[in-house]
């Protein structure tokens, strides 16, 4: 069996794990990165495209800003810019309960600098006059976006690659050892060795944290994605609603892309699928929201696998029984617009020791209990 | 037990046929109005053209399955003009949309006979208004009565072909060229090993010697270049000859294709593997002799599952419906089903010897210039596709779906039916690779386009 070693190895080239493999390479730090299928092949593959900073939990917002200046920088860093469009998000609500809501978050987008603007009902239905009448309210928040998925992760893996990351596709981690000093990880194509280890699985980043000792209540999420055939370029802004149970946004060429409810899914082939209660019902939801999408066809439908976590906040952060283990996973459903980001802080626990963004609430000891934290270097 | 039956042409009939005999109600759902399949598509009312003139010699197998069908339906939940769009073989649900309604439906038993389509070579101008495929333009015939135009070229290869040539004749339309990409002398090559084909051979050679006898002008070896004209007209057809002279004809309307391809997606989605069949060219769904497949309660049979032709079909669709019955611990006639699988293991090698005939021309795909439009949904071209193998900002697509990912090939309202052959041709010549080890377009629901609208009107599962 073929030995590869290495200073950094890197279990799954979802978002995370290849902008960790591009900010690894670009330090001049040896990395291998493994891959069981293509780079960007679940979660971070074949999502919305949201590019989203309104609405995430607080922790989340001062890596969500990082990953907007990464954005913004995204041709200069990977040569493309995945189709990545400020088109703004706007957030909107049905009920008074919802609008609440809606108006609580303005407080957290504050303490944050994340410019966001209410929107009444007069202004919101004169500025968007498809809006249907359901909707009461609206928040916009104009740094945001979308982009395509498909494009980013290969994109970044193209980049980390000519930076010098070695990424292997194709590669499944079958067994995963720490020997007191280095990592071990046996493939059906040999064995690598490195001084660190990171864990950015996705969904399978449970059992990869699970080699270690530790577990974590991580279950596959499926989104349940669908896309319309095209029609007048008329919805400008990413489009969202309290609660999530729909969002859609139009692309200039026209098609619309829906997501709401969830799909099926097996990990272990790994196959995925959307149900068609899921998306009926994810349809009527869109069709309500603005009416008059109601004529267009869908013409396919898709999910992938993330990992959810019961607190919708990932585990990011070295790991509590093992030194020089870092973990990055569990994104339930929203670790798209964060990934450029991850890999940054990533390869700042690596090369530096420590990183300026503050990880606290992400730590994995809030689900395996506070173990003495080891020493990392 | 609730048996349902998706399609109702040769393989559909004969399978409701089987189930009905044995005392079964099946639900037996079809796309079209009246039912028939492609081949034997049915006129709409009011066409007084006969049995005769529509299908010519084929007349007597397509009344013999039209009046079978019209005598089945009331013993049957019979639900026409209903499109299945989706399939959990897991928890046995069909998706049907029907005149806008959404229905939800149990399964514990299902025999699929979803038919086949033209499988099409984009050429310089093959959008033009005035281009069809050579079975849209049969069925126009069949099923309208019409022509698609004054001076017909038709172009590619295979049965429909000739037949096609035939059956314009036989309605005083003359094709002005028949465009063949195979020589006649592979053709003839291979004939001594299509005699045990009967008479369908025999048919075949009919056509082929009527069509010639006619004076139709017959090219055979030759290579479309271009379809020509200007704004929504078609006004000639551009060609190499065997001999490699460049010639050009004018016409108003062409029709063209290269065999035809599997309308596979149900199975597809209900997790039945696929296999590349070298001599059909084509990604089958794998299943054995009497049409069982490697999912629990997933029958297939028909051109769907691989292209044989009607006379199979009719065969096929029995024979899935014996092993459905045997499966459910009924009694079969013995008898019947050793006639079946002998005829169909007859059949098969024939049908594998007829695709050798009439090959499918992969370089053709594969030479498509780079401006030619590979994907029309998606407005993709055969160098947005091959710069996909070289290294763009993603890197290179290593598979078609990845390509797919990349490009949107096979995005659009189609879902890559049309453009899915000969991007595969194109990608496979870009990465240096087999066709077969570059993997086929993934199926996903829905089947085809579903409104968004109809899933506000929700019909209570039944």
């Amino acid at each position: 069996m073929s030995l590869t070693e290495t200073q950094v190895l890197i279990i799954g080239a979802g978002g995370a794990g290849t902008s960790a493999a591009l900010h690894l390479a670009q330090r001049n730090i040896p990395c291998v990165l493994l891959e069981r299928g293509l780079v960007g092949g679940q979660a971070s593959g074949v999502n919305y495209g949201g590019v989203r900073q309104q609405g995430r939990h607080p922790a989340e917002l001062p890596i969500a800003r990082r990953a907007m200046t990464l954005w913004q920088r995204l041709t200069e860093i990977v040569g493309t810019d995945a189709e990545f469009t400020v088109s703004g998000h706007l957030k909107l609500a049905r009920t008074l309960e919802e609008e609440a809501e809606l108006v609580a978050y303005l407080d957290v987008a504050r303490e944050h600098d994340l410019p966001l603007r209410l929107v009444g009902r007069n202004a919101l239905h004169e500025d968007y006059p498809w809006l249907g009448p359901k909707v009461i309210a609206g928040s916009l928040a104009p740094e945001d976006g979308a982009a395509n998925p498909r494009l980013l992760v290969p994109a970044l893996a193209r980049a980390a690659r000519d930076a010098g990351a070695d990424i292997r596709e194709n590669t499944r981690a079958r067994a995963l050892r720490f020997d007191g000093e280095m990592f071990e990880v046996e493939t059906e194509y040999g064995l690598y060795r490195a001084r660190w280890l990171l864990n950015t699985a996705g969904f399978w980043g449970g059992a990869v944290a699970e080699a270690f000792g530790e577990s974590v209540p991580v279950s596959p999420l499926n989104p349940n994605m669908m896309v319309t055939e095209p029609m007048r370029y008329f919805i400008q802004p990413n489009l969202g609603v309290v609660g999530g149970n729909v969002y859609l946004r139009q692309i200039p060429r026209g098609n619309i892309i829906i997501g709401g409810g969830y799909g099926v899914s097996d990990p272990a082939v790994p196959w995925s699928r959307p149900r068609a209660d899921e998306t009926r019902a994810a349809m009527a939801l869109a069709a309500e929201l603005v009416p008059e999408i109601a004529g267009a066809c869908v013409i396919r439908s898709w999910s992938g696998i993330d990992g959810q976590m019961p607190d919708h906040i990932p585990v990011i952060g070295p790991s509590r029984t093992t030194p020089c283990l870092l973990h990055a996973f569990g994104f339930s459903g929203h670790g798209f617009q964060l990934g450029p980001a991850i890999g940054a802080i990533l390869s700042e626990l690596v090369a530096d020791g420590h990183t300026d963004v503050p990880l606290e609430a992400f730590d994995i000891a809030r689900w395996t209990g506070p173990a003495e934290r080891p020493d990392h270097p | 037990m609730r048996t349902i039956v998706v399609g109702a042409g040769p393989a559909g009939v004969r399978a409701v046929e089987q189930l009905v005999t044995a005392g079964l109600r099946p639900v037996w759902i079809d796309e079209a109005p009246d039912g028939g399949g492609r081949i034997y598509q049915r006129p709409p009312l009011g066409l007084t053209r006969d049995h005769r003139q529509l299908y010519g010699m084929e007349a007597g197998r397509a009344r013999a399955v039209h009046d079978t069908l019209d005598a089945l339906k009331s013993r049957t939940d019979w639900r026409p003009n209903t499109l299945v769009w989706h399939i959990d073989p897991h928890n046995r649900t069909l998706e049907t949309l029907c005149a806008g309604q959404q229905a939800t439906l149990t399964y514990d038993n299902a025999i699929l006979c979803t038919g086949a389509m033209d499988r099409v070579i984009p050429l310089p101008g093959w959008t033009r208004p005035g281009v069809t495929t050579l079975g849209g333009a049969q069925i126009a015939l069949k099923a309208q009565g019409c022509a698609i135009g004054q001076h017909v070229a038709l172009v590619g290869t295979g049965p429909l072909l000739w037949l096609l040539a035939y059956q314009y004749l036989k309605n005083g339309a003359r094709p002005v060229a028949v465009i063949d990409t195979t020589s006649f002398a592979h053709k003839a090559r291979h004939a001594a090993a299509l005699l045990p084909g009967g008479t369908v051979f025999w048919k075949g050679l009919w056509y082929m010697a009527a069509v010639r006898a006619a004076g139709t002008p017959v090219f055979e070896g030759a290579r479309p270049v271009a379809i020509t004209g200007s704004g929504d007209e078609v006004k000639a057809i551009t060609f190499k000859t065997a001999s490699g002279a460049t010639r050009q004809i004018t016409c108003d309307a062409v029709a063209l294709g290269w065999g035809l391809k599997p309308e596979a997606q149900l199975a597809d989605l209900a997790g039945v593997p696929f296999h590349f069949d070298e001599p059909q060219h084509n990604w089958v769904p794998e299943k054995d002799a009497t049409g069982r497949t490697k999912v629990p309660a997933i029958y297939l049979a028909g051109d769907g599952a691989g292209i044989a032709g009607a006379d199979a079909a009719e065969m096929a669709g029995a024979r899935a419906a014996l092993a459905l019955l045997e499966d459910a611990g009924r009694t079969v006639p013995g008898p019947l089903t050793a006639t079946l699988d002998g005829a169909l293991a007859r059949l098969s090698g024939f049908r594998a010897t007829l695709e050798r005939a009439f090959p499918f021309p992969a370089d053709l795909a594969r030479a498509m210039p780079d401006d030619t439009l590979v994907c029309r949904c998606e407005a993709i071209s055969a160098g947005d596709l091959r710069a996909v193998g070289g290294r763009p900002a993603t890197g290179a697509a290593p598979e078609l779906n990845r390509a797919k990912a990349f490009t949107r090939l096979g995005m659009g309202r189609c879902q890559g039916r049309v453009c899915g052959p000969a991007g595969a041709e194109i990608l496979a010549t870009a990465l240096g690779r087999d066709v077969a080890a570059i993997g086929r377009l993934r199926g996903q629901p829905p089947v085809k386009p579903v409104p968004l609208a109809s899933a506000t009107v929700q019909e209570a599962a039944e």
